[in-house]
């Protein structure tokens, strides 16, 4: 069989309104695969967006090899100002330019291609896309200059050169713009009837996502001005809590941008990989709400140890509030396996419990990098993070090895790994490229997962331990007292060196083979994709 | 399906063991967001944020005074202090160094203000792991009682220059 089946292609029985869609002549082709409209100018853009994506993860991913070497005590790789350096590198090009060029480009897929629409603007989108790519390379610039050694996170008054800042700002107004550019689409899809009814699961699930963004991006916009300015010295420091209260509404939630995301991708991939269909469309969606809703005040357990905040808002914020969002993640956590279940038992795979666990077509790339990512957030991201996010126990975390541990749990081994399972899609069906090495692409997602599940638990346990996280020397070298950790989480460390070595080949594989199939992949233009 | 517009009259109840998992998992959440007031009360260890502003000149003066009145010697080119039992005591996180070092009574409650002269660091004591973010202009405010005595490591673990991981402070804790 060389062609993917899709369970459920578009019945006869619910044609969208205006099939055609609202496309100008010659501007759209049908999908060789799964016969779905395709805009072409968003194919472009979408095409640009995973390239850099990808790029930019590869910037990220040798940092990642450097500081997992660095963190490693018997090797200890990098000097220190270098080490600091590369972190400020590796957070920002992983976090915010890797993940976000990659949603920039789902968004685009989704407006156009799910919705049966074309793309609201061309120029927005190269606006977008040159404004992103811009403040992308200017904080590159800036960072590996040495001129911003502050962290992702660039905490007043630690101060970068203005150029720093104004990559970030231009990186975020041009995000806002691709996000606008989305919900420009979604409109005319909408005026000129390109569908009947209500927008597919996946597609409300990326709207969840973009508005989230949006709000997301005014924090960013709220935080990152009056430092632009201040490292201008047009105004006096902004102050240090206030600036952490709002980086936060900018930092935390944008990880909510990511869990939408990444969910709508896991809906998507259960589909196409095994046909699974959600038991009830109202539940799914109403738990994309509440991620809207609830997740903004969850950003306040960044500051459960802060001076300032006091205790009342502390509990509120982070108990009452964030588990209605914690509500939203375990139901998708269910509906989604639920789904696969029932997909796999209609075609046969029934026997016992989790027969149809077993006869999951675990060989397919997609689905694997999809399931993993699926375990991995649910179980150990999501455990330690409501674990993290308790009053109490934030006291024993805070700034340790805990944290690092717990996000690369989610946004490493969520989120990113399923952005993988989906580029496994995106190149045979977008780029119209096959992937070479097939075998290999089949062991990746199991080797990164691995990686990163390592690396992230033995995080933990260092983290638990006292190890403190963004520190460059566990022996405290030239200090005056050594607290001398225990042997166990010098241990520990080595293991978080060995997760990260492992992680990082699982990565540069998928890296390798992508770009490898996106230039010099076989072509299957005018045929369906082979089936993985 | 997940690709395509819903049938419609797909807003419906869910049934189930999906309506059953809804259940069991609201329940829980509702029990875990109980749990954190109860934690807060029953609980010894919280962080309740006491903050006071403070501009960090004023707070390196307040810690000047401190130091004179309560020195009792030297520990690694650091002044240490004995304050009395029950009083307000200081500490002064600076880029690289936490000033002074505390000899405090085991079983003694005191009200220790800790702020930074200059970035953001944060105060995390070692073998408790225990931490608590620190800020230029903000004197926060811990209430401690040692009930170990015992030599204790601060390290810093908030990033704040080419010299953090040299920011290592001591308490000692004596019967
Ligand atoms: C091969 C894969 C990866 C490895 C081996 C890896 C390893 C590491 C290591 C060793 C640290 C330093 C922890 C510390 O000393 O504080 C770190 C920090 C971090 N990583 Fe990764 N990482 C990987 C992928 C990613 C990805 C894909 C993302 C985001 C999507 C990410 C986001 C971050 C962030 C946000 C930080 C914190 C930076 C900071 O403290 O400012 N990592 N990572
Ligand atoms: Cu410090
Ligand atoms: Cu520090």
């Amino acid at each position: 069989m060389s062609t993917i089946a899709i369970a459920g292609t578009p019945q006869a029985s619910e044609p969208p309104a205006n099939v055609a869609g609202n496309h100008p002549a010659g501007a759209v082709r049908k999908c060789d695969t799964t016969g779905l409209p395709v805009c072409k100018t968003a194919e472009r853009y979408v095409k640009l967006n995973a390239v850099m994506a990808v790029v930019f993860l590869l910037v990220g991913g040798v940092s990642a090899l450097l500081l997992g070497l660095t963190r490693w005590p018997s090797v200890h790789l990098l000097p220190v100002d270098w080490f600091y350096r590369i972190l400020t590198a590796h957070g920002l090009n992983m976090l915010i330019f890797w993940i976000i060029f990659m949603e920039v480009a789902i968004l685009y897929f989704v407006g156009t291609t799910l919705l049966n629409s074309r793309l609201a603007s061309k120029a927005l989108a190269f606006t977008s896309f040159a404004m992103m790519l811009t403040g992308a390379l200017l904080v590159n610039a800036m960072v590996f200059t040495g001129r911003a050694d502050v962290m992702m996170t660039s905490y007043v008054p630690l101060r970068a050169h203005p150029g720093f800042y104004l990559g970030v700002i231009l990186f975020a107004v041009g995000t806002l713009i691709g996000v606008i550019n989305f919900f420009a689409t979604v409109y005319i899809a909408k005026r000129d009837h390109t569908y009947e009814g209500s927008v597919p699961l996946v597609a409300f699930g990326a709207i969840a996502a973009a508005i989230i963004a949006v709000v997301t991006l005014l924090h960013g916009a709220i935080v990152m001005i009056p430092a632009f300015l201040w490292s201008l010295d047009l105004i006096g420091q902004p102050d240090a809590a206030w600036y952490r209260l709002v980086w936060w509404g900018l930092g935390h939630q944008s990880q909510q941008i990511n869990v939408a995301a990444m969910v709508s991708v896991w809906y998507f991939l259960a589909h196409i990989t095994t046909g699974a269909k959600p038991l009830n469309q109202a539940v799914c969606r109403g738990a994309f709400v509440l991620y809207i809703l609830f997740i903004n005040i969850a950003s306040a357990h960044h500051l459960l140890v802060d001076p300032g905040v006091g205790a009342t808002w502390k509990i509120w914020n982070t108990s009452y509030a964030m588990y209605l969002a914690v509500l939203a993640s375990m139901i998708h956590g269910f509906t989604v396996p639920a789904s696969v279940e029932l997909a796999m038992r209609k075609k046969g795979f029934d026997k016992g419990l989790f027969g149809w666990l077993f006869a999951a077509p675990w060989r397919n790339p997609g689905f694997s990098a999809f399931f993993l990512s699926l375990v991995i957030f649910g179980f150990l991201g999501g455990i330690t993070g409501v674990t993290l996010g308790t009053q109490q126990i934030n006291i024993i975390a805070h700034n340790t090895l805990r944290i690092p541990g717990h996000f690369h749990t989610t946004v490493v081994g969520g989120t990113s790994l399923a952005f993988m399972g989906l580029c496994y899609y995106v190149v045979p069906l977008v780029f119209r490229r096959e992937y070479a090495w097939r075998g290999l692409v089949r062991v990746q997602p199991y080797v990164f997962a691995a990686g990163i599940t390592l690396m992230a638990l033995a995080m933990s346990f260092a983290g638990s331990y006292g190890v403190p996280r963004r520190h460059w020397d566990i022996e405290f070298s030239g200090a005056p007292f050594s607290p001398g950790f225990d042997a166990a989480a010098h241990f520990m460390m080595g293991l978080v060196g060995v997760g990260a070595v492992v992680a990082f080949i699982g990565l540069l594989v998928f890296i390798l083979l992508t770009v490898h199939a996106v230039f010099l992949g076989r072509s299957n233009e005018g045929r369906a994709m082979t089936a993985w | 399906m997940s690709l395509t517009v819903p049938e419609k009259g797909w807003f419906k109840a869910p049934t189930g063991s999906e309506r059953l998992w809804i259940g069991l998992a609201l329940a829980w959440c509702m029990v875990l967001t109980l749990m954190m007031p109860f934690w807060h009360l029953r609980g010894k260890q919280n962080s309740t944020g006491e903050a006071y502003r403070v501009k960090p000149a004023d707070f390196a003066a307040r810690v000047a005074r401190f130091v004179d009145a309560n020195k009792v010697g030297e520990l690694a080119g650091i002044t240490v202090v004995a304050p009395a039992p029950g009083t307000d005591i200081y500490l002064q996180a600076q880029m690289w160094r936490w000033y002074p070092v505390l000899k405090l009574k085991k079983d003694q409650t005191y009200r220790l203000h800790v702020s930074s002269l200059d970035l953001q660091h944060s105060l995390s004591l070692q073998p408790m792991n225990m931490n608590f973010q620190i800020l230029p202009g903000y004197d926060h405010v811990l209430t401690v009682t040692p009930t170990m005595a015992g030599e204790y490591s601060i390290i810093c673990n908030e990033f704040c220059g080419i010299g953090h991981h040299m920011m290592v402070g001591r308490i000692i804790v004596e019967e």
